[in-house]
């Protein structure tokens, strides 16, 4: 669908170096990288804002490269919303399908299907500067989609609205995608944001795409120490989620955790290295999940040691002190038991 | 608010009162010898040709070099505010330039270029036609426009016009809807700093097109130079009263538009 191939540019202190990607129609591609990677750069030069100095951009096919962005059918959407201020809701939804003259009742019939998808009939008559910055976003998403573009740009989408306000909006954008399919490329600098959201992602660090992948393994194998240093070491998996009683019951493969607070369906698991305890019994503790596993590898991390352990299918990552490695008296291939707290294990 | 914080209060409220002081005196004084000590001869300039024909002449020939900076400078403010080129900002220097040239050095100039027998002056006839007023006019009013043009259209993000392309907008579509409404606001400001400055400029247009046609303040500084204070006195209030219209109706516009 979208092939970007070796795609290099300047502007200004931002630059692109040799990127190359793909992503396929229908899916949700997250790119996470910090601030001053270069993400809003690639964007606007697939969005035709820039012209790259080198390389391709296809769209379905076609080489849209130095095509002028009222051409190309690539939907924007920027972290700050920017509605026209001087015009309605409606009319900055309308703004896409006037310009590019859509008859007027294919172009109402539309714009109500868009406002129903994201809830905006009520907003309609209001001005920009009236509106909370989750409803900025919501009619930044819908002028966007009234146009039925080929491939939705966001970029940095929730980095300007609360926490609550920003997972309601992570939920509505799975939603807005699942239902019309749209091929979505989001860039983010907010790992839970890329991994609530991604089919599919790419971490760009510094102007260059340094890894591509499902996020479990992007998160799990970062493949070079600057992607696991940006990252930070983290054990995500994906599993199902069952709630039992107050806490939710989750299945990664052949292992089930328990883990706080309610919640069903499709989930990623988070859980942090430092939260997880190492020990040689099944100690009783207050830790709510205990697996038995078999260390894989033992690396020094200066004041800590990295200990991976392969509990049935899935490998975990904790981090101990010397002490206690020479205490337990860990090495590769000893059995040892993973204890964490319910509380410990996070879901997105 | 301690005493140190009412003490800086105190001293910028006195530091400003005392220009404001300044600024505003003369106009009270204007009117207080106007309407208090010489209400009569007011109304009587109402009714005199020679006082209606100058200011009338004034304003519509204001008007119309201000409506030519707003059709010409309106895209060149655009280009300057979105295009880098070379030489870019000699050219801004250059068309800076006329605002801080002095008003007679200003007429030489214009006489030079315009005047009769001069580098134009076979296009068209300057000397004692309205058409050298406006060309007169528009040398030293367009720097304001053009300054607060582009000043306008730089305020608007241009972000929001790579949103427009991206919706389907060509050029012009963004420069219609877009850039122009959205600046429409400082062009108005603008215009309204280059029409009081064409309206107010006397030695440039005496120099190159004479006393006659005749403009309000070439009839005011003939009056005060011939009869004093005040037979003067009563076009001078009157131009200032339409000047004061001006700036009253322009910001009633502007709040308007800008309230949508």
């Amino acid at each position: 669908m979208l092939e970007v191939r070796e795609l290099c540019g300047t502007w200004g202190q931002f630059s692109l170096k040799e990127i190359s990607f793909s992503i396929e129609r229908g899916e949700y591609f997250v790119l996470l990288g910090p601030t001053g990677a270069g993400k809003t750069l690639l964007l606007e030069t697939i969005a035709g804002f820039h012209l790259p100095s080198r390389g391709q951009i296809r769209l379905d096919g076609r080489d849209i490269t130095g095509l002028p962005p009222q051409l190309r059918e690539v939907g924007f959407v920027y972290q700050d919303a920017l509605l026209f201020p001087h015009l309605t809701v409606k009319e900055n939804l309308r703004f896409g399908l006037r310009v590019k003259k859509v008859p007027k009742q294919e172009a109402t019939r539309r714009l109500e299907e868009v406002s129903e998808l994201l809830g905006l009939s009520d907003l309609l008559h209001r001005m920009p500067r009236t509106l909370s910055g989750g409803e900025k976003q919501k009619v930044a998403l819908g002028r966007v989609l009234v146009l039925r573009p080929k491939l939705l740009l966001l970029d940095e989408p929730l980095a300007h609205v609360d926490k609550p306000t920003s997972e309601r909006l992570i939920s509505e954008l799975r939603r807005v995608q699942r239902e019309t399919g749209i091929t979505t490329l989001h860039v983010t600098h907010d790992r839970e944001e890329a991994l609530g959201l991604a089919q599919r992602m790419g971490i760009l660090l510094d102007g260059r795409l340094v890894r591509v992948g499902e996020p479990e393994e992007v998160f799990t194998s970062p493949a070079s120490p600057e992607v696991a240093e940006f990252l930070g070491v983290q054990n995500i998996f994906r599993g199902r989620a069952r709630p039992r009683g107050r806490l939710t019951s989750v299945r990664i493969g052949r292992l089930h955790l328990l883990a706080a607070g309610r919640k069903a369906g499709e989930v990623t698991v988070c859980l942090r290295p430092q939260d997880i305890i190492l020990s040689r019994r099944p100690a009783r503790t207050s830790g709510r999940n205990v697996l038995l596993g078999r260390i894989l590898d033992l690396r020094d991390r200066g004041a800590y040691v990295w200990v991976s352990v392969q509990a049935a299918d899935r490998i975990f990552h904790a981090f101990v002190t010397r002490a206690s490695v020479s205490e337990l008296r860990l090495r590769e291939g000893s059995r040892v038991y993973l204890i964490f707290k319910a509380s410990a294990v996070h879901l997105i | 608010m301690n005493s140190s914080n009412r003490l800086f209060w105190l001293l910028i409220s006195l530091s400003g009162a005392l220009l404001v002081a300044f600024l505003v005196l003369p106009i009270i004084g204007l009117f207080w010898v106007q309407f208090g000590q010489n209400a009569g001869g007011f109304f009587s300039a109402l009714t005199d040709p020679s006082i209606l024909s100058a200011v009338g002449l004034s304003c519509v020939c204001a008007c119309l070099s201000t409506l030519i900076c707003f059709l010409l400078g309106t895209p060149l403010a655009y280009m300057l505010a979105r295009k880098d080129f070379k030489g870019k900002g000699l050219l801004e220097g250059l068309i800076d330039l006329p605002s801080a040239v002095p008003h007679v050095v200003a007429g030489i100039m214009l006489v030079i270029v315009l005047g009769r027998g001069g580098w134009l002056g076979g296009l068209f006839e300057c000397e004692g036609t309205v058409l050298g007023v406006v060309c007169a006019m528009l040398f030293v009013s367009a720097p304001f426009f053009l300054d607060g043009a582009r000043r306008g259209f730089s305020s608007v993000d241009p972000r929001l016009e790579n949103v427009a392309r991206s919706l389907g907008a060509s050029e012009w579509d963004v420069f219609l809807r877009i850039s122009l409404p959205l600046a429409f606001p400082h062009l108005l400001g603008s215009a309204l700093m280059s029409w009081g400055r064409a309206l107010s400029e006397f030695a440039a247009v005496i120099m190159l097109v004479g006393f006659f046609p005749m403009i309000a303040p070439g009839l005011i500084w003939q009056r005060f130079y011939t009869g004093g204070l005040l037979s003067s006195l009563a076009a001078s209030t009157l131009f200032l009263l339409v000047v004061l219209c001006g700036f009253v109706l322009t910001e009633w516009l502007r709040r308007r538009y800008a309230r949508g």
